[in-house]
């Protein structure tokens, strides 16, 4: 692995970020409306409801975590999306850049633009509204690593299904998190769910992350082995999405689809 | 040795061969044609050289690296331009520069940068998007990043295709250079016959995928009985089985 080609597709996300308005200001202006959203929503909430129970870290805390989820997940197609955009896939894979690079470049630039999003967030949510993450305790470093890790292996999926069905299948990609939402338990305990939907939130690793945040929140008994399966579940889904990656380009490059790669050419 | 070795290359769609046991080699300060009708295999062969293709049987050996087993330091080795891979228009002719000198693991980033830069007459340039530059401003900056790493392999689809005339021979002038200065190797696709007699050395001409006759571009058609490398085109072009030799 060569970290100077990792940083050349990191560069470049900084040049087109800071040459566009329209690629700086998403960063955190979706994330910031939510959080504002959701802010006046549990403050609300807590006045109408049993005095003593505070739904900023329930509501509040699970908005800001499931958005950092989402920023990491389009942090990544949206670098390889650029490439797509611009129609540059001839010029960059055949350079020496391997497929391992590629993809390091893709989730370094994620890196830097969820952190973006995130500082926003939580200097809204804990300035604003109250928000303290010593509630979660140092959970909270695992809660944002599982989220990370399968934000990054959904975003790399994402990448493969465009690259496999050609760029109008981004649209495939956008509604990803909101369609995954209601299994992972963002708002409500898994129990809630009926038993098929239960299935599907088990296999996916944000659910252990909302239950455990609950459950810390509540004062119920935090399950660690419960936390662990889920850090299981979303490195189990990096490697995979590695892999399906993998699979397509060589797939693509066998098929001569990355030489004609276009809207019009890939069916 | 040769920059480029291209040994028995075949390229097959199911039931549709693109490329057909296709052998040649471009040597050191050699500028080598490739020509032929649209759908001969041109862009195939040089995709596969690229290693955006993967063939489907043959070798490929860039400056004695096989792409096949060591592709990382055969395609650092190599590098291209063509009219239909133009670079990302919404980043400026030196960010384009820093980003694929930094791909192709080039050293003294900024000095090489500087020089392509002067060497291409971008100076003006140097902070405009690649987007809003002519066709043939884009011409020279995908030429630029081409010569960014020093390739020993240069591979060139059509370079020449969208510009006018003082364009075109200013860009040919340049790649000449390349060859004569340095000791590289160019493999060049192109319709233009008067292009191509100006500046190759050697021309392969391709029909239906196979290599159908090759040969110094200044005597090939005295030798098939044409009086131009024009004619000689498109007699391979419409009558290829007359041609094979």
């Amino acid at each position: 692995m060569d970290s100077r080609r990792v940083l050349a597709l990191v560069l470049r996300q900084i040049y087109l970020i800071r040459g566009s308005i329209s690629r700086l200001v998403p960063l955190f202006i979706w994330v910031a409306i939510d959080i504002v959203l959701w802010g006046f929503m549990t403050k609300y909430l807590n006045t109408v409801t049993a005095a003593g129970f505070n739904f900023v870290p329930v509501l509040l805390g699970a908005v800001l975590m499931w958005d950092f989820f989402t920023r990491v997940m389009h942090g990544v197609t949206m670098a390889f999306f650029e490439d797509v955009w611009s129609r540059n896939f001839l010029n960059v894979f055949a350079s020496p850049l391997s497929i391992g690079e590629y993809l390091s470049g893709l989730v370094v630039s994620s890196i830097m633009t969820s952190a973006v999003g995130l500082v926003i967030m939580l200097a809204l949510a804990m300035a604003v509204f109250g928000l303290s993450f010593f509630a979660y305790g140092t959970a909270l470093i695992a809660f944002l690593l599982i989220l990370f890790i399968f934000g990054i292996a959904l975003g790399i999926v994402g990448c493969a299904v465009v690259l496999r069905l050609g760029p109008s299948a981004e649209w495939f990609i956008w509604p990803i998190p909101a369609l995954l939402s209601p299994f992972a338990g963002v708002f409500y305990p898994i129990a809630t769910l009926p038993a098929w939907m239960q299935v599907i939130a088990r296999l996916l690793p944000p659910s252990y992350v909302f239950e455990g945040m609950r459950a810390i929140v509540l004062g119920q008994p935090f399950q660690l082995s419960s936390l662990i399966g889920g850090a299981v579940l979303s490195v189990a889904g990096l490697l995979i999405a590695c892999a399906v990656f993998t699979r397509v380009y060589r797939h693509a490059v066998r098929s001569g689809l990355i030489a004609r790669y276009s809207a019009e050419s890939v069916s | 040795m040769s920059i480029l070795s291209v040994s028995n290359l075949r390229k097959t769609y199911g039931d549709t061969v693109a490329v057909d046991g296709v052998s040649f080699s471009v040597a050191p300060h050699e500028i080598v044609g490739l020509l032929g009708p649209n759908g001969a295999g041109k862009t195939t062969t040089i995709n596969m050289i690229l290693g955006v293709l993967e063939p489907t049987a043959g070798a490929i050996t860039i400056d004695g690296r096989p792409l096949a087993s060591d592709r990382r330091a055969a395609l650092a080795r190599t590098n291209f331009a063509a009219v239909y891979a133009p670079l990302p228009g919404n980043l400026t002719v030196e960010q384009n520069l820093r980003i694929f000198a930094m791909l192709y693991g080039v050293r003294h980033l900024a000095t090489r940068i500087d020089r392509v830069i002067q060497q291409f007459d971008l100076e003006r340039f140097r902070h405009v998007k690649c987007g809003v530059l002519s066709s043939g401003e884009q011409t020279r900056v995908s030429v630029a990043k081409a010569m960014v790493n020093q390739p020993r392999l240069l591979l060139l689809d059509e370079p020449t295709a969208s510009l006018d005339p003082a364009t075109a021979d200013d860009v040919r002038r340049r790649i000449k250079g390349f060859t004569d200065s340095g000791d590289g190797g160019v493999l060049w696709t192109s319709h233009n016959m008067y292009e191509v007699e100006s500046v190759c050395d050697r021309v392969l001409f391709l029909s239906h995928g196979r290599v159908l006759l090759e040969g110094n571009p200044k005597t090939l058609p005295n030798e098939h009985g044409k009086d131009t490398l024009e004619e000689l085109f498109i007699a391979v072009a419409r009558e290829p089985l007359t041609l094979g030799t």
